[in-house]
């Protein structure tokens, strides 16, 4: 995540107003806008902002940008009620009305839930565990269930991933804190996976997950899985769940 | 009848393609209308990729237009990559529209954008995954009216078949008169078919109806004649021209993508035709008279533009924008409104004229000196005079010195290869011109670092410009030429790495070739092609010369004409053009004068521009009862709205 502070350099071309207030954003990406790839999510906001032209500060320099950082976003495909952001402002706004502003400036399936003033500390520092949850259509809970057994039996499980650099194998087990198994609501077999991850590098994702559900526990998922992160924050180690990462900002004085 | 959408078979799929957001819609402004509530329905396609076909303007416009209609639906289709087209098949999923993502093959239009012909494979696989007969004859009543229009459209004979109907010229209100037929034979009941309604298009004289013509042909293969071949259907369509282009500021409400496009700014279009006669220029030849939008309305257009959309580029559109009779002003006064917003301005500069550099300096207050383009179009004076686009080297150069001077360090240069007349030397020539401008360069910014990029594209003759009878130059040849201009360039060290060279070989030209100036014995070239796997032909890595070749082989092999016949020959005054009985206003004979007059062996004889000097007569005001609209109109811009 990048800095938002630091003061203007007045001899870089385009000089540009300080910063005088950072506001922290929780939003969600919902539905089908969940196909929503994170570069394509940074040019819809940063439209979103001059739509509804907040008082955005901008970096000096040739190609000035907005300043605008991102946390830990999820991937492509997946759903989030539980997206982060921080904006500078060069002038102090009502954290309500540049909520509503920027929700009616985005399409629906971006959803901008909250805005809050930033306090001390960094939000990054923050973002420690995701709960996930995991619809898993034409699947049996019983047989989700078994596979959930054997992933948690075992003390390591290693998957392997595609990333930019080739394939890449990793343990999916250690940074799973919890993982759970339920029935959806209707006719259709279905089952929901809630798994609480830890996040670390690399970061232990969903699909990982169900790689070492496939692996370790023969799970078999013929329709495409959904997944959807449900919140992310501060973890409690004692108790293995995920806190509020606005909590500190909101009671801030 | 409820239409369902596709959407919940196609959302668990979309994991498993590339780009999958191209398929969802969800875009800022898009509509979705109740499907019962509308009398008409349009599904409006432009034949590639959605990345290339969200910014196209056109659509957007006709999109707008129509679903301002309370009684008509319009949304929009695009084409879907491979990937996508194997899951599509193995699943049974149909050519959807990505507003509402309802079956293509529900609605009552189909409309088509042709900007270039080599989307018209594109066409077959929409078709064909909408589960519509490829073939028009195939049709029956429950199949929407295929319709084509865009520049490509002044010669749709190559997709005759396929389609049921073309329309020439300007969409913004025919499209509503089409949806008026549509909607009284609905509601007659629908008498008399597919055919009673295409009659009724028909007999308007403003659309084209392929079907209701029979072309005939001599035994060497030229076109004997075209003729109606049912009673009532005109021997010749016309274009339509839209006028007061201020009464029409379109689009208004722009669609804002969430993928990634090939266009991200707004874009207004200062105005609609060109009168500076380049010959070679068909978008020139078929789009006049020259009718500008006002300055204040390209103001509110760019107000509006941006606080609707959040895009933070405008680029002021049209055929050579620098002409614009107060384009001074535009660029002075939306200059003064947009400094130090972080809003950018562009004018795609094309024309090679000191005043450009003014417009440019305007431009870029902001500080940023990048690159300007120019097009000569041709690389020897005399080459120019046959094109009829006048610059000298003296205005280039004095052009190009006044951008270096002014902080500009690229300049990139366009050209054409394989023009009329045409021969080594004169392409030699580029290579001479673009080491003057790199040699004044450096003298007057006193720099060693600046550049010269020379683009260079191969012509290709098109219908309806006074070049159409022209032989379009083999691709050997052009490909040759240009290897000796680059052999040339890069044997001198002073320059070798100041100037670059942009150009792709000469086949897909030659395929453009076949496509743009070919009749409807080409359409079966076509089929063959798409039934070989040919997709997306646009796309250099799509595009496979060797299929085009071989299928035009085999699908012409009982036809006297071939690959050459419709490119590399010659056509003569009497010769029937396949697009003959479609009027674009201008005169056959005032056509073929200024053909002459290009190639005149005791050197060309140029045009100037009617905007400027009398009327020439190339017969498009009288003939389309239109008028050239031009400023100067004085005004300042009105001041920015309170929001």
């Amino acid at each position: 995540m990048s800095t938002l502070e630091g003061t203007p350099n007045p001899e870089a071309p385009n000089p540009q107003l300080p910063i005088v207030q950072k506001l922290r954003v929780r939003y969600a990406k919902r539905d089908r806008l969940r196909f929503t790839s994170h570069r394509d999510f940074c040019r819809a906001f940063e439209r979103a902002v001059r739509r509804a032209r907040l008082p955005i500060g901008f970096s000096s320099g040739y190609s000035p940008h907005p300043k605008i950082s991102y946390a830990n976003a999820s991937p492509t495909g997946a759903g989030s009620e539980a997206e982060y952001l921080e904006i500078g402002l060069t002038e102090p706004c009502d954290p309500a009305a540049v909520r509503q502003a920027l929700d009616d400036s985005l399409p629906p399936g971006l959803d901008v839930l909250e805005v809050v003033v930033a306090g001390q500390g960094a939000l990054a520092d923050r973002l420690q565990a995701s709960v996930w949850t995991i619809r898993l259509p034409d699947v049996d809970v019983d047989a989700a269930q078994a596979a959930v057994d054997a992933f948690l039996a075992a003390d390591a499980v290693e998957v392997e991933r595609m990333t930019k650099k080739g394939v890449r194998t990793f343990d999916a087990r250690g940074d799973t804190l919890s993982l759970g198994v339920a029935a959806a609501d209707g006719d259709q077999p279905c089952a929901i996976l809630t798994v609480v991850l830890r996040h670390d590098t690399p970061s232990v994702r969903p699909d990982d997950v169900l790689a070492g559900l496939r692996s370790r526990g023969g799970l078999q998922v013929e329709q495409t899985p959904v997944a959807i992160r449900l919140a992310q924050g501060p973890l409690d180690e004692e108790t293995g769940t995920v806190g509020d990462p606005l909590a500190p900002d909101r009671d801030a004085p | 009848m409820p239409v369902e959408s596709l959407f919940p078979r196609l959302e668990p799929l979309l994991p498993s393609v590339s780009k999958p957001i191209q398929y969802v819609g969800g875009e800022l402004n898009a509509t979705v209308k109740d499907w019962d509530a509308a009398d008409v329905r349009w599904a409006l396609m432009y034949p590639d990729a959605y990345e290339v076909g969200l910014p196209n303007q056109g659509v957007q416009i006709l999109y707008e237009v129509l679903n301002e209609r309370d009684w008509i639906l319009a949304e929009r289709t695009y084409a879907v990559f491979a990937d996508m087209e194997a899951v599509m098949r193995e699943h049974g999923i149909e050519q959807f529209t990505v507003d509402a993502h309802r079956p293509v093959s529900a609605f009552d239009l189909l409309g088509v954008s042709f900007s270039t012909e080599l989307g018209y494979t594109n066409l077959l696989t929409a078709l064909d995954l909408a589960g519509i007969p490829l073939h028009a004859v195939d049709r029956t009543d429950d199949h929407p009216i295929v319709l084509a229009g865009g520049h490509s459209a002044f010669n749709p004979e190559p997709i005759a078949d396929f389609i049921d109907a073309a329309v020439l010229g300007d969409g913004e209100e025919v499209v509503v008169a089409i949806s008026e037929v549509v909607r009284e034979w609905k509601s007659e009941g629908r008498p008399g078919g597919r055919e009673e309604v295409l009659r009724r298009l028909a007999v308007s004289g403003g659309v084209y109806v392929p079907q209701f013509y029979d072309v005939s042909y001599l035994p060497d293969g030229r076109i004997q004649r075209v003729v109606p071949n049912r009673p009532g259907i005109p021997w010749r369509v016309t274009k339509h021209t839209l006028m007061d282009l201020d009464a029409w500021p379109y689009p208004k409400n722009p669609l804002v993508p969430l993928a990634e496009t090939v266009h991200e700014r707004y874009s207004v279009e200062i105005f609609r035709g060109c009168t500076r006669g380049c010959r070679f220029c068909q978008a020139g030849m078929i789009t006049r008279p020259v009718r500008e939008r006002s300055l204040q309305t390209i103001g509110a257009m760019v107000e509006n533009g941006l606080a609707k959309s959040g895009l933070d580029e405008v680029g002021l559109l049209s055929l050579s924008s620098a002409d614009h009779t107060e384009i001074g002003e535009i660029a002075k006064q939306l200059g003064d409104r947009y400094e130090g917003s972080n809003t950018s301005l562009s004018l795609p500069s094309t024309r090679v004229d000191a005043f450009n550099i003014t417009l440019a300096n305007e431009f870029s207050r902001n500080g940023r000196r990048s690159g300007l383009t120019f097009a000569p179009e041709g690389g020897s004076e005399r080459l120019r005079k046959v094109i009829n686009k006048m610059v000298s080297e003296e205005d280039l150069i004095r052009t190009v010195s006044a951008a270096y001077s002014h902080g500009w360090r690229q300049v990139k240069l366009y050209f054409m290869c394989g023009l009329p007349t045409e021969t080594d030397e004169d392409v030699l020539q580029i290579g001479e011109l673009a080491k003057k401008v790199i040699e004044v360069g450096r003298e007057v910014s006193g720099r060693k670092d600046i550049r010269c990029t020379v683009s260079i594209g191969g012509f290709v003759p098109k219908p309806h410009t006074p070049f159409q009878w022209a032989a379009q130059l083999d691709h050997e040849t052009t490909d040759e030429r240009l290897r000796k201009l680059r052999a040339s360039v890069q044997s001198d060290k002073r320059f070798g790495r100041a100037i670059g060279f942009r150009y792709h070989d000469g086949k897909p030209g030659t395929i453009e070739g076949l496509l743009s100036r070919g009749d409807r014995r080409v359409g079966r070239v076509i089929e063959a092609v798409w039934r070989d796997g040919g997709r997306f032909d646009g796309w250099s890595e799509h595009f496979s010369y060797e299929r085009w070749e071989a299928k035009t082989a085999e699908a012409l092999a009982d036809e006297p004409v071939d690959l050459d016949w419709y490119t590399t020959r010659e056509r003569e005054y009497a010769e029937v053009l396949p697009w003959d009985h479609l009027d674009s206003g201008l005169d056959r004979d005032w056509l073929w004068e200024d053909w002459q007059d290009a190639i005149d062996p005791s050197g060309a004889r140029e045009v100037d521009d009617c905007r400027w000097t009398p009327c020439f007569d190339c017969g498009v005001c009288p003939q389309m009862d239109t008028e050239i609209q031009i400023g100067p109109t004085g005004r300042k811009l009105l001041p920015l709205s309170v929001v």
